[in-house]
Order: structure tokens, then sequence, then C-alpha cells
């Protein structure tokens, strides 16, 4: 048995130390350069101040953070509640056609992240078809611009965010027996009350993957707002690209970065407190 | 008996999200056969932005760069990644949950931080080691060791993650029966454990690869000057707006691509659970 454990550290030892240096200190390091000085070369200076903290109450950052949550929290409400009738409809298909339409959806999860985002500008583009098309119907005027707003951002992030949300619900939703449904029907429930008490119930842990797996790259998002969005609609992650990019201020970069991290780990130690209650209720029940 | 009347509103979202999910792609892809180089009218059927985008020497050299990355980080985050699995698996020690978070946590930390993060990282190594190193004439910056590093680091958990789940499914009684009939730990490795994890470390070298490839936000922070990636190339040929003729073609060709590596892989799967079955 002893040597067994010196195996499994020998095995485990290069990868475990390779994180910590690569991924978890980097991680802390966040917070601690957010205490240093900047230096004049745009590098890092000497000795501790509290000043870069200072300047985050720039009189722009509630608007941005508050503008960063309530995207975030949209994005992810629509994917949820657009995935939730998919994988419905998904898993009660027949296999074949369940395949054609299931790589119908994968395939825009794989195509590059830049690619997705291209094709949505071109979509929108005050020369394109779809522009024309809401002029002809008399939907918008020669002069809207439907790019560089925070509309735009809003549907490209639900357009590159939604296969992620259908994966996750959609294999819980596999794995439902669908005689319950028509069970609770044959007893009398109404199908939105049977979807609603008896197969939503069955696919929650899906839909909790689901929400995290959108809310958080959607919290952090800064190609989409760099790419789609304008001055109006920044995001967390344009203004540390733009502190690290623009006006090289590192520790600046790494004060947002930290209140990023907070906004991000926030929702996930509320889950997993709340999925705590949840099992000693179980429990105790 | 009662007919039980199922709801349309299933399939009409799943159909209405499709034409959402594809429409954008489409008309790019038609885009990319219009003889005209501005998107507004249709001047006629032509290959020739596809045609100009095989002899754009940036666009070769970008990918050139793109698959050594991939290649190089593909090969180390595997063999990292499938011995932390290992290791994870067989471990039973007080140190496994830190070592599962340390593995976990990267796969929902934004990409945003975890290219801030190594940025800040090899910001501080350099300053600390530059004055030293200078009168070796070594001099210390950002560029395609630095990619690597990072890209090794966010796709080693996918590994580890993948082979894992794999390591959860088998039975561990081969390995014990294998053990019984007195195999070595070695010998049980190879011919047992291997092949029945090989699938996994290939689906999660798979992975790690597209992860690579793919990549934009942490390598645009880790990089150095000269080093135009494929995406980096794509998204300042976006942001500047120039050549997005030749960018629909490359678009198309990316989908393509897409498509066969997922419709192969899928394939690959339903007739590995069917030999199960």
């Amino acid at each position: 048995m002893k040597l067994r454990k010196f195996v499994n550290w020998i095995i485990g030892a290069p990868s475990f130390v390779w994180l910590v240096v690569f991924y978890a200190i980097p991680m802390l390091l966040v917070f601690l350069i957010a205490f240093k000085p900047v230096d004049p070369f745009g590098g890092i200076g000497k000795g501790f101040t509290m000043k870069t903290w200072f300047d985050l109450g720039n009189p722009s950052y509630p608007s941005i953070i508050w503008r960063t949550l309530w995207q975030g929290v949209v994005s992810t409400a629509v994917c949820v509640a657009l995935s939730v009738p998919i994988s419905y409809q998904l898993s009660r298909m027949n296999s074949k056609l369940k395949n054609v339409f299931l790589l119908l959806i994968i395939v825009p999860f794989w195509t590059n992240f830049l690619i997705r985002i291209y094709a949505w500008k071109m979509f929108l583009h005050p020369d394109g078809a779809f522009k024309h098309l809401l002029v002809f119907i008399g939907l918008a005027q020669e002069s809207t611009t439907l790019l560089y707003n925070q509309w735009a951002v809003l549907v490209v992030m639900i357009y590159t965010y939604l296969p992620f949300a259908v994966l996750p619900i959609y294999t819980a939703a596999e794995k439902f027996d669908f005689s319950l449904l028509d069970a609770a029907k044959d007893l009398g429930a109404s199908s939105f009350y049977a979807f609603r008490r008896v197969f939503l119930p069955s696919i929650s842990k899906g839909i909790g993957t689901a929400i995290m797996v959108v809310l958080i790259p959607a919290l952090g998002a800064y190609l989409i707002p760099d790419l789609v969005g304008g001055p109006t609609s920044e995001l967390i992650g344009d203004k540390i690209a733009q502190r690290v990019f623009v006006d090289r201020n590192l520790p600046h970069a790494s004060a947002l970065s930290a209140l990023l991290m907070f906004v991000v780990f926030l929702p996930l130690v509320l889950t997993s407190w709340i999925k705590k209650i949840q099992q000693k209720k179980q429990k105790s029940e | 008996m009662k007919v039980i009347r199922h709801s349309r509103i299933p399939f009409i979202v799943t159909l209405l999200t499709l034409v959402f999910l594809y429409t954008p792609l489409v008309l790019v892809a038609i885009a990319s056969f219009n003889a005209s180089k501005y998107g507004g009218s249709w001047a006629g059927f032509s290959m020739k932005w596809y045609i100009k985008l095989f002899h754009e020497p940036d666009i070769w050299n970008a990918l050139v760069k793109t698959l050594v990355i991939a290649v190089i980080s593909t090969a180390i985050s595997t063999v990292l990644g499938t011995l932390s699995a290992l290791a994870l698996h067989r471990s039973t020690s007080k140190l496994k949950a830190i070592y599962y978070a340390l593995v976990h946590t990267p796969l929902v930390v934004p990409d945003i931080l975890q290219g801030i993060s190594l940025l800040l990282l090899f910001v501080t190594i350099f300053s600390v080691c530059s004055p030293l190193l200078a009168p070796l004439g070594i001099k210390m910056e950002l560029g395609l060791t630095t990619i690597i590093i990072a890209h090794i680091t966010f796709c080693m958990s996918y590994v580890t993650m993948v082979v894992l789940e794999r390591l959860h499914e088998f039975d561990n009684s081969l390995i014990e029966a294998a053990q019984d009939l007195g195999a070595s730990g070695l010998y049980t490795f190879f011919r047992v454990t291997l092949p029945l994890i090989l699938p996994g470390i290939i689906a999660g070298a798979l992975f790690a690869f597209m992860l690579s490839f793919d990549d934009f936000v942490i390598t645009f922070f880790v990089k150095g000057a000269g080093d135009t990636t494929l995406p980096v190339y794509i998204q300042s040929a976006i942001r500047h707006g120039k050549n997005t003729a030749v960018l629909n073609a490359l678009s198309v060709v990316f989908l393509i691509l897409t498509f066969i590596i997922v419709f192969s892989g899928q394939k690959l799967l339903t007739m590995k659970t069917e030999e199960h079955k």
C-alpha cells in the first residue's frame, strides 16, 4: 500500500505543481498586484498603495458593473428558457432525427467563436440583407444602426452561449422517463401542469449546470462587446482589456479583475450553499 | 383510451432556434460566393475569394503558428491531464479535494481572468529574472513559449475531466482481476487500464486541440508583438473591417471543417456505444 501511495504522488505531482504555478499563484497575484503602484514604463512599481482601489470609484464604473450583471442574467435566462423546450423536443424524437438535430445544434458550438461573432457583425451590418428587410417592412429607418449598442451585444451573447445551455439540459432530459408525463396527464393534469411539476424538477440539475456555464463566461465577456458593442455598451471585460492594452496600467487591470472574480464567484458560492441546504432538507425528510 | 396530444410549442421553438442559429452563417456562406467585394449587392457567382484565401501568405503563416502551438500544447496537456486523472482516481489522500478544485475551477473561470492572471505572472517573473539573466545575454519576453504555457494550463483540466469520466465508467474489477492473476502494476497499466481509457484520452486530446486552435482571449494577453495566430489574425481583420470578402471564405472553410469533425466524432461515439451494447 505504501508503494501505491508513492506511485500516486509521482503521477500526480507534475500536473499538481503545474496548476499551482500557472493557475493558483497567478490568481492570487491578481489580488496582490492590485495593491501595487504603476511605474512610468507600464510595469509594476515598488511598494504598496491603496490608490488603485480608490480609482475604482470612477463614476463610470457602477453603470458598467450593473450592465455586466444584467446582460449576464438576461442572456442566461433567455438561453435556459430556449434550451428547456429544445431539450424536451430532442429527447422525444426518434434516434435518427435526434442525431440530425443534435448535430445541427453542436456544430455552431464547435465553430470558432470569432467566426460566429463575425457572422453576426455581417448580419447586422448597415448594408446587410437583414437591415434592408427591416427598412422594407418599416421596422427600421435607413439611419438606424443595428450594431454597436447593448442590444447587439445581448443578441450575440445569447447566440454564442445557447449551445452551452442546451447540452447539459438535454443530457438531463434524455434520462427522463416520459411515461411519467403521460401518467400525470392520465390522472388529469394539464399538459403544462405536468411539464412544470414533473418534467422541470427532474431536469433541475441540468438547468443548474446550464446557468453556470452561461452566466460565468457571460460575466467575463470581452470579445463580443469589443467587436459588436460600442462605447455605451462596455462591460467589465472591456475595461480590463483597455487597462492592459491601451494605457498599460496593470495594477488597475488587476483591481478590476479582482472585482470580476468576486462577481463570478459570488453565484458559485451561493449555488453550492443552496445545494447544501437542499441536501440537508432532503436528509431530514 | 384517452388520446394524449403533445404540445407543438417545443417543436416550434426548436425550429425557430435553428433558424436563429443558422441564418447568419448561411448569409456569410452566400456572401462568400459573391463576386462583389461589398456585401450590399449581388454581382454574380464567383470562387475568387477562395482562390485569394489560398494565396494569402499572412493567413498561411498564422495557420502554421497556430498549428505548432496547438500540437505542442495538446501533446503536453494530454500527458499531464491523463496523469492527474489517474492520480485523482486512485487517490485516497486528504489533498484530493484541493487537487480536484485545482483541476475543476479553471473550467469555470472566465478566459479573460486566466489571460490577465498569466500575464501578471509572466511580467512578475520577467521583472525578477531579467536583471539576473541580462549579463548572460538571455532576454525573457512574451512569445510562443508563454502562449504554449498558457494553452497547456487551460487544456489540461479538460483532458483530466474527460479521462476521469472514462475511469469512473469502467469496471474496477477488471484491474483487480488482472492483479489477482499476478500481473504487475506496470503490466496491468499498459495491458488493461490504458486500452480501456484510450478512447477517453483521444477524446480529451481532440478537445484540447480544438480549444487551443480556437483560443483568442488568453493568447491575446500572453502573446508577444509578432505572434499572429489565426484567431488573432481573424480578430484584427474583423475589428478593422479589412479583407471581409476573404474572411467570408475563411468562415465557410472553418464551418465545413467543424461539420466534418463533429459529424465523424458523433459517428465514432455512437459506434462505440453500440459495440458496448
